[in-house]
């Protein structure tokens, strides 16, 4: 139900049932790595590309959360899915493999909650009984296409962000056992004139408030409402500036737990990844696992996750092209907690 | 206002950094060229030649063991500037295109990143070639 300007509310609950991720060595060198299914110990995953290596990741983490769901992917109705390739190739191959009926989306890093708020509307319309939803990224096949060779020795500055290397999948269902997604709003594409592709988390920052500051207009609640707010990619410089941007538009963000996942999935001390994390797969990973256990374990009752894209491509910024940017926002509760 | 949250390059550093590795690079050139004309035979001039692929081969072999681009994190120009950086520049490329196959992944695209320098360093010497006839009308050229 249209709730507002551009939000929805999911008055019949759809409820991930199974939630599932898979990520490269480094992010299993982070904090949060006892929160990931499951862990690779190299980036080729026994592939011959970076890109197949890609495929690969969102394979597993798609067939985990189907089979953790009780499910078969015959019953799955429809995948929705993105990643940050060109033409998504990632997700596209995927499901090939996976043969459910498939809807390829693209939003950059803002993926994640895009599939997510699609595969529940589909649900909470009764337009479909299952779906599946995913975003997926590697760090090697972005460095690949939006910068420079992996091997190639070139200083990043200290704005620049990791790539993370993971896929997060969620099985979204009428009903069942989980966390239940209740709200969505759809972002804005805001750009504020930045060109710089070194600092993506500047860029998006301004996306992060224009929706969380929507959605919280059409809701007509306060950031108090939920226990935690998280950012998808804005990395310590983006944080920094949403956290002026909160201030300056007199939003009391203080009320609540505000974090974003680019801070989140790597140890600052011990791993070089300059202003923090970026990618597809941050949000995802990060919210799919970290976030929905400690949802389940009660350590939470309502977050919202704000997944944050910058929709710029090699050609756009080559042009002088300033950077647009997106972010979409996802509620999701406890089960019992109404 | 983002400015304002960019941090700032640590200029000074990267500059000590870069002129330390720049350095040592330099000075390990010297050392193989010194060792070629002392225990090679060369004198001076045929020596660089030599030289040259030693550093190249050094550097694609750190570049190969995934070392090259974690010296340059922490040298910046240090690394990129020399003969090695140019030699890192087109095996990382390379290695990366590899999987498009020989001749449109690993033989076009390994001048992606060298290419520019290639194409303006020639077009600077061809200026450069130009003033010289100008200004110096003694000099024939083609020495």
């Amino acid at each position: 139900m249209l709730k507002g300007h551009q939000s929805l509310i999911f008055e019949n609950r759809p409820v991930i049932t199974a939630a599932a991720t898979v990520v490269g060595p480094f992010e299993g060198q982070g904090p949060l790595a006892d929160d990931f299914d499951r862990i690779h110990g190299e980036l080729m995953l026994g592939q011959k590309s970076w890109e197949k290596a890609e495929k690969a990741l969102l394979e597993e983490a798609a067939q985990l959360a189907i089979d953790q769901a009780g499910l078969t992917k015959e019953q799955i109705n429809f995948y929705v899915g993105g990643d940050l390739m060109d033409q998504i190739i990632s997700s596209s191959f995927a499901a090939r493999t996976l043969a459910i009926p498939y809807l390829g989306v693209f939003g950059a890093c803002s993926t994640s909650m895009e599939s997510l708020a699609i595969a529940s509307m589909m649900v909470n319309a009764r337009n479909a009984k299952h779906t599946l939803a995913s975003a997926c990224s590697h760090n090697a096949t972005a460095e690949k296409q939006f910068r420079y060779p992996t091997e190639y020795g070139s200083q990043k500055p200290p704005t620049a962000q990791f790539t993370v290397t993971g896929a997060g999948a969620s099985v979204v269902s009428q009903q069942g056992d989980g966390v239940v997604v209740t709200s969505a709003t759809i972002g804005r594409v805001v750009d504020m004139g930045l060109t710089d592709p070194f600092n993506m988390g500047a860029a998006m920052a301004p996306a992060a408030v224009d929706t969380i500051q929507a959605h919280l207009r059409d809701l007509r609640i306060e950031p108090g409402h939920y226990d935690l707010i998280v950012t998808g990619d804005l990395a310590k410089v983006g944080y920094e500036l949403a956290c002026d941007l909160f201030e300056k538009h007199r939003i009391p963000i203080h009320q609540t737990q505000y974090k974003d996942c680019g801070l989140m999935i790597y140890d600052f001390d011990r791993q070089s990844v300059q202003a923090g994390a970026s990618g597809c797969g941050c949000s995802a990973v990060v919210c799919y696992g970290h976030l929905l256990k400690r949802l389940r374990k009660g350590e939470f009752n309502r977050i919202l996750v704000v997944a944050t894209g910058a929709l710029l491509s090699p050609i756009s910024y080559q042009q002088g092209e300033s950077i647009p940017c997106i972010a979409h926002a996802v509620s999701i509760e406890r089960g019992d907690f109404a | 206002m983002a400015d304002k949250r960019e941090p700032e390059r640590p200029v000074l550093k990267n500059c000590l950094r870069a002129f330390l590795v720049g350095g040592l690079i330099c000075f390990l050139g010297q050392t193989v060229q010194e060792l070629f004309v002392h225990w090679g035979g060369f004198d001076k001039k045929q020596a660089s030649n030599p030289t040259v692929a030693v550093m190249i081969i050094l550097s694609i072999i750190l570049t190969c063991l995934g070392v090259y681009d974690k010296i340059a994190q922490w040298a910046g120009a240090g690394s990129a500037v020399p003969v090695t950086g140019f030699a890192n520049s087109m095996a990382s490329s390379a290695i990366e295109h590899r999987s498009e196959g020989l001749v449109l992944g690993v033989g076009s695209k390994m001048f992606k990143l060298a290419g520019p320098v290639i194409v303006f360093g020639v077009v600077a010497a061809f200026v450069i070639g130009i003033l010289h006839l100008l200004f110096n009308p003694n000099a024939t050229g083609g020495h």
